[in-house]
C-alpha cells in the first residue's frame, strides 16, 4: 500500500516529539489505544490558564506510520489552539489533509480520542466535568 | 554500487535464476506443442521436455520420476494431497493430524474436509515453533489416516523432525504428507531417508517460476494413491488433469537442477550472513529471535522488537523489502497466528520481522540491511510511549488499555 506524500512527511519529520510534564496541573495526558491492537498513542496538552489556549503539545506513538502521521498532526493543529476549538477537531479532518485510505481511518479516530482524552485529563485535574467521551 | 530497494522476502517469493529462464524461453515460442499431442512432432519435442524435468524434479527430493505429479503450486498440491488421500482412504478412516502452524493451504482444507466428515486434530506446537513427539503419539487413532506436517515454516524457518514424525506415523499406519515448500532446494529432503509419502512443492521458492509445483506421490512401500481433484483427460496418471504447462514445467526441472547442485555452497554462504544478520540485530534491546535457532532454514530469520510496532517499522526500512507479523500488513488485522502459536504476546507478533535471504543476496546488502533496520528500530523506540514507559520500569500490564 503506498503512503501519501503527508503520511510520509510527518512520519520521517514527526513534530512536537516528547513528553510534557504530566505531574502540572496546566497539562492534560490522555493515552489512548492498546499494544495487541498495535497502536498506542499518548498525546499531552499544556494549556495556559488564564486565556485557555492551548501553549504547547507533544506526542509519542507505537503505530503504523498512518497513526504516527495522524498525531503528529494533531499535535500541529493544537498549538495556539483554544480549549474549544481543539475540540472541533474532526477524525475526517485528519482523514482529509492526510488522504487516509479507509483502512487506516481508526488511525485518525484515535487521535481524536487522544486530543478529547488529554483536554478531559487536564479539565479534570482543574476540577472542570469532563466532555462526553467520543 | 548498491541497487535500492534490496530484496529479502525470499520466503514469499524469489526471483528466477536467468540460467532457468533460459531453459524455459524456447517453449513459449519454438516447442510449443502440447506435451499430450502423440501424432506429430510438436507434442514429442514437448513431451521431451517434460521427461527431462520430471527427472530433474524427482532427483532434487530423491525420488523416482513416476511418482511426480506436477500442479500449479504447492497450494493445489496440499489440496490434493490432504483431499485425496481423504477421499481415497476413507474406508480405513477420516482422522487426519496436523499443525496449528501449517500454512493456510493445510489448515484450511482441513477446515473443509471437516465439514465433510473428516475429523482433524491440530497439534500445537512448543514455543521454539517444533512439534512434540509425544503429542504426535498421544493423538494417533486407529482411524489416523493421514499426518500432514511441514518441514519447514514459511515465517520463522523452523524444521520439524520430519523423519522421527514419519516413523510415528506409520507405526500407527497412516501416510505422512509433508508441505515442503520452503525447504526444498535449502535443506536436504530426501523421501527416502526421510520416509515421507507425499510431499508438496513449488518452484517459485527456488528461483523457478511462478504457477508451477509439485506433488510427490510413493509408488513403492506403500504404494500411494489419491483421488483426483481436477477432473478432465487424466493426464498425470489420472490424478490431475489438465494440460501440462511446458515452460513452467521445464523452467520447475532446471531450478530442482541448480538446487540440487549448488544447495550445500548456497546453505554454507547464506547461512554466514543469516547470521551476522541475527547477531547484529540481537543485539539491540528488547529483540527476541523468534522458533528454534538451531533446526531452521539457513537463509532466514525472524526477529520481534519490542515497543515497535511492524508496520511502522517497514516504513522506517523502507529500502528492503521484508514481510512483518503486524496485523496491520495482513487482511484480517490479525497479527501473525504461527507467531501467536509460539505463544508470543500480540505486541511481540505485532513487533515482527522476517528476513529471507536469497541466492543472489550480497554482503553489501545484509549490511544495509543491518544498519537501516538498527536506525529505524531506534528512531521508532524514542517515538514510542510504551519504550518510554518500559524505560520508567512500568510493567504494560498494570495499565488499564482502552481497547478499540
Amino acid at each position: 500500500m503506498a503512503y501519501s506524500e503527508k503520511v510520509i512527511d510527518h512520519y520521517s519529520n514527526p513534530r512536537n516529539i516528547g513528553t510534557l510534564d504530566k505531574s502540572k496541573n496546566n497539562v492534560g495526558t490522555g493515552l489512548v489505544g492498546a499494544p495487541e491492537c498495535g497502536d498506542v498513542m499518548r498525546l499531552q496538552i499544556e494549556v495556559d490558564d488564564a486565556t485557555g489556549t492551548i501553549t504547547d503539545a507533544k506526542f509519542k506513538t507505537f503505530g503504523c506510520g498512518s497513526a504516527i502521521a495522524s498525531s503528529s498532526l494533531a499535535t500541529e493543529w493544537l498549538k495556539g489552539k483554544s480549549i474549544d476549538d481543539a475540540l472541533k477537531i474532526d477524525n475526517m479532518d485528519i482523514v482529509e489533509e492526510l488522504a487516509l485510505p479507509p483502512v487506516k481511518i481508526h488511525c485518525s479516530v484515535l487521535a481524536e480520542d487522544a486530543i478529547k482524552a488529554a483536554i478531559n485529563d487536564y479539565r479534570t485535574k482543574n476540577n472542570l466535568e469532563p466532555i462526553a467521551a467520543h | 554500487m548498491l541497487k535500492l530497494p534490496i530484496y529479502l522476502d525470499n520466503n514469499a517469493t524469489t526471483p528466477v535464476d536467468p540460467r532457468v529462464l533460459q531453459e524455459m524461453l524456447p517453449f513459449f515460442t519454438e516447442v510449443f506443442g502440447n506435451a499430450a499431442s502423440r501424432n506429430h512432432p510438436f507434442g514429442w519435442k514437448a513431451e521431451e521436455g517434460v521427461d527431462y524435468a520430471r527427472e530433474q524434479v524427482a532427483m532434487v527430493i530423491g525420488a523416482s520420476e513416476k511418482e511426480i505429479i506436477f500442479t500449479s503450486g504447492a497450494t493445489e498440491s496440499n489440496n490434493l494431497a490432504i483431499k485425496g488421500v481423504f477421499e481415497m482412504y476413507s474406508e480405513k478412516g477420516n482422522h487426519i493430524i496436523t499443525l496449528t502452524t501449517e500454512h493456510k493451504a493445510v489448515l484450511d482444507t482441513c477446515k473443509h474436509l471437516e465439514k465433510h466428515g473428516a475429523e482433524v486434530t491440530y497439534l500445537e506446537v512448543g514455543s521454539d515453533g517444533l512439534l512434540n513427539l509425544e503429542d504426535l503419539e498421544a493423538a494417533m487413532k486407529p482411524t489416523t489416516i493421514l499426518v500432514s506436517v511441514m518441514f519447514a515454516n514459511n515465517e520463522i524457518g523452523v524444521i520439524q523432525p520430519i523423519k522421527e514424525i514419519a516413523a510415528i506415523a506409520h507405526k500407527h499406519g497412516a501416510l505422512l504428507h509433508t508441505d515442503a515448500t520452503q525447504a526444498v532446494g535449502k535443506v536436504n529432503t530426501d523421501v527416502n531417508e526421510f520416509g515421507i509419502d507425499l510431499l508438496s512443492f513449488t518452484a517459485h521458492k527456488m528461483y523457478g517460476p511462478k504457477g508451477i509445483g509439485a506433488l510427490y506421490v510413493r509408488r513403492k512401500n506403500p504404494r500411494v494413491k489419491v483421488t483426483a481433484q481436477m477432473d478432465g483427460g487424466g493426464h498425470e496418471r489420472g490424478m490431475r488433469s489438465g494440460t501440462l504447462n511446458v515452460p513452467g514445467i521445464v523452467g520447475f526441472g532446471k531450478a530442482c537442477e541448480l538446487a540440487r547442485l549448488e544447495m550445500d555452497q548456497d546453505a554454507a554462504r547464506l547461512s554466514k550472513m543469516r547470521d551476522r544478520l541475527d547477531n547484529s540485530l540481537l543485539e539491540l534491546e528488547e529483540s527476541y529471535l523468534n522458533g528454534n535457532k538451531e533446526n531452521r532454514l539457513p537463509h532466514c530469520t525472524n526477529i520481534s522488537f519490542k515497543y515497535v510496532e511492524g508496520e511502522g517499522l517497514m516504513m522506517g526500512v523502507k529500502d528492503i523489502a521484508v514481510s512483518s507479523g503486524s496485523a496491520c500488513t495482513s487482511a484480517s488485522l490479525e497479527p501473525s497466528y504461527v507467531l501467536k502459536a509460539l505463544g508470543l504476546d500480540d505486541e511481540l507478533a505485532h513487533s515482527s520481522l522476517r528476513f529471507g535471504l536469497s541466492r543472489f543476496t550480497t554482503e553489501e546488502e545484509i549490511d544495509f540491511a543491518i544498519n537501516q533496520t538498527k536506525e529505524a528500530v531506534t528512531k521508532l523506540r524514542e517515538m514510542s510511549p510504551l519504550w518510554e514507559m518500559f524505560k520508567e520500569g512500568i510493567d504494560l500490564k498494570t495499565i488499564e488499555w482502552a481497547e478499540h
